[in-house]
């Protein structure tokens, strides 16, 4: 996330779009008012009551990725570099989504926890569960920050209302829907935002698209601009984007990096997306739900990278700066690659049109955030609160106790979102920071669900010592001792804490005490019969098309065929 | 961690009350109606070129009216079925099939 600099992009907003704007708005909390008829117990309210369709847990699933960080650093990417960018959907995303939905999911849904940091719970006890609790409820506080300062950003560029205000506005209207409809109200808003957004974004696509002269435009228009060449418009090997000097390393770079250790890390382990599943109403539909959204996450490049491509070649400040922009300067307009969607707005879209692509980039933020915040509130009450402060109370007062931590949650965030506001640098640097638990919780979570051996004490020494090797390379790359982009910095660091947390959980478990062979029934692979990690077949689960092995496969058949039609 | 199946609080199903495709289709639909409006009658010819020629609130307002219909269409042919008291878990009830 970079500063947002003062580039005139304020948009012609008229009162139609506003009256579209304001819509939106009265829907989301209608949706929050909905759903808090519900909520009765406190799994309604932290998991909806398991009861959730594949479909809209599907869509959660990846529109609670689709957040402000998400949407401004994807399409600042696809400006930059172009094609390339679409590996961290295709190669670092779907696979670690197939791979949950078939492999992981049985265990997380079949042995009924109620969030991640519960299953290490069962699984390697206390200390390993604190260290994923803590350091997962307090990224979650500060991610939820971040998505609010940019949103706030955002409106401040676009239409002008000062920062405090949008901050404060998009933290109450959050607030309110999540505190009152808890999960349900996020995921059923997520999967509306998933609608705005591509209402807003695939008309902008198809403009731009008619604007450069159909894809053979854009491509002699890339093909011809400066930094970029022909090789922005197949997406391998992406040596611009990795860092990595030769093709083989970035194509290896890519693959194990980028598509192993980095996403499976982030889309196995990271509670935010795992809630999603939890939340459905079976095992089939659980195991269905990353597998489901993984058909639109492959398509989902294409609304927002290719425009950012078309943006970086036809907007006039894109064009003029672009050369300076990718020495790592700034250019005289002021622009930045994280403007690009906004300026294609700007350029192209009428009012009427304007006022849902603003709907569209609201709806991904304040969405980014509810997903943070509701993740953050299970665990906080659940993991922190219910398993170590106060034990054995009603569960009404859980329930009570979640809106609080949603409130409390939200006033942190506020509080992340204004020193944001005046050291940017300090968001980025700890969102970084909480990167480096993903990739060897993901070691972790592997070894402790298929080596019944693993022991507790190898659960948390593992995650520490993972976290810290990649923390270490990170500081590394800080000090610039390696010279490597950022994105070739987080594979290596990912890479490192990932064999470093095997290594360490293997030698640690040889010389401590494994837990008993009953304790583990459920959650390790060889303790626990087929039978349990099975689905139904029956009723809703019925159907060809609701086999979730099956439709693995044909998501990986798509993703297999655009990498080469795209390659 | 006993919280989650307590047989004396059997909650009453109201998932027929709230349906959220029958939301977003009102959402798209609004946006639709209103982007056909404005692409009929009231995007100017400057507004037109801007958009490289193409009357995108016109088309996009054709999109979300037909995006909205379907959902509702959707919602009616595969309603969402409230279990009868009593009944739990979800392999009881038949699909709307």
């Amino acid at each position: 996330m970079n500063v947002l600099a003062q580039a005139d992009l304020r948009l012609d907003a008229n009162a139609i779009d506003y009256v579209l704007l304001a819509v939106y708005f009265v829907l989301v909390l209608g949706i929050g008012y909905l759903a808090r008829r519900q909520v009765s117990t406190s799994l309604d309210f932290f998991l909806s009551g398991r009861s959730l369709p594949a479909w809209v847990t599907g869509l959660a699933f990846i529109s609670a990725n689709l957040g402000a960080v998400e949407v401004m650093g994807m399409s600042a990417n696809g400006a930059q570099y172009g094609m390339p960018t679409m590996h961290y959907f295709w190669v670092g995303a779907i696979p670690a989504m197939l791979f949950l939905g078939i492999v992981m999911m049985p265990f997380y849904y079949g042995s009924k926890v109620r969030s991640v940091p519960e299953f290490m719970l069962r699984r390697f006890g206390r200390a390993a569960h604190l260290v994923n609790g803590i350091s997962f409820a307090t990224a979650q506080v500060l991610i939820a920050g971040a998505n609010l300062f940019l949103l706030a950003s955002v409106v401040n560029l676009l239409l002008g209302l000062p920062l405090w205000v949008s901050i404060v506005v998009a933290a109450v209207i959050v607030l309110s829907y999540t505190a009152l409809g808890g999960l349900s109200a996020a995921i059923y808003n997520e999967v509306l935002q998933f609608f705005v957004i591509v209402a807003a974004l695939l008309p902008l696509t198809v403009v731009g698209l008619v604007k450069v002269g159909g894809w053979q435009g854009l491509v002699d228009k890339v093909s011809a601009s400066p930094g970029g060449g022909a090789e922005q418009m197949s997406s391998w090997p992406g040596e611009a984007m990795t860092g990595l000097g030769s093709s083989f390393w970035s194509v290896v770079g890519i693959v194990f990096g980028l598509g192993f250790v980095l996403s499976f890390g982030y889309w196995t382990t990271n509670f935010v997306e795992v809630q999603r599943a939890m939340a459905s109403k079976s095992m089939s539909a659980a195991r269905r739900t990353p597998i489901i959204g993984a058909f639109p996450k492959m398509f989902v490049p294409f609304i927002v990278i290719v425009p950012s491509m078309i943006a970086a070649v036809s907007v006039g400040e894109l064009i003029r700066d672009k050369p300076a922009l990718l020495e790592g300067g700034s250019g005289e307009t002021g622009v930045t690659f994280n403007y690009a969607l906004l300026l294609l707005m700007r350029d192209l879209l009428p009012n009427g049109m304007l006022g849902v692509a603003i709907a569209g980039l609201l709806a991904s933020f304040m969405a980014g955030m509810a997903a943070n915040l509701s993740s953050f509130n299970t665990v906080f009450t659940y993991d922190i609160w219910q398993s170590y402060v106060k034990k054995n109370e009603p569960d009404t007062y859980y329930l009570n106790m979640g809106r609080w931590v949603t409130a409390g949650g939200t006033i942190l965030a506020i509080g992340t979102a204004f020193i944001a506001s005046g050291y940017e640098n300090i968001l980025q640097y700890l969102q970084d920071l909480f990167a480096f638990f993903n990739s060897p919780l993901f070691a972790t979570f592997l070894l402790g669900m298929f080596w019944k051996r693993m022991t507790p004490h190898a659960g948390w020494a593992g995650l520490v010592t993972g976290a810290a090797s990649a923390g270490t390379v990170w500081g590394l790359a800080q000090a610039e001792v390696i010279g490597l982009s950022d994105l070739g910095v987080s594979m290596v660091a990912a890479a490192t804490a990932f064999v470093v947390d095997v290594v360490v959980s293997v030698v640690v478990s040889l010389v401590t005490a494994p837990k008993p062979d009953e304790q583990l029934v459920g959650l390790v692979y060889s303790l626990t019969s087929k039978e349990s990690l099975k689905h139904a077949t029956t009723g809703e689960d019925a159907g060809w098309y609701r086999r979730p092995g099956l439709l693995a496969g044909i998501a990986l058949l798509i993703t297999i065929v655009l990498n080469i039609i795209f390659g | 961690m006993a919280t989650e199946q307590d047989p004396s609080t059997s909650r009453p199903r109201r998932a027929g009350a709230f349906d959220v495709r029958m939301i977003i289709a009102l959402l798209l639909g609004i946006y639709g109606v209103v982007l056909l409006i404005m692409g009929i009658g009231f995007t100017t010819d400057a507004e037109e070129a801007k958009a490289a020629g193409v009357n995108i609130n016109l088309w996009a307002g054709l999109g979300m009216t037909i995006a909205a219909l379907a959902f509702v269409g959707w919602a009616r042919w595969r309603p969402i079925l409230v279990p009868t008291e009593g009944e739990e878990g979800t392999e009881d009830h038949p699909s709307g099939k």
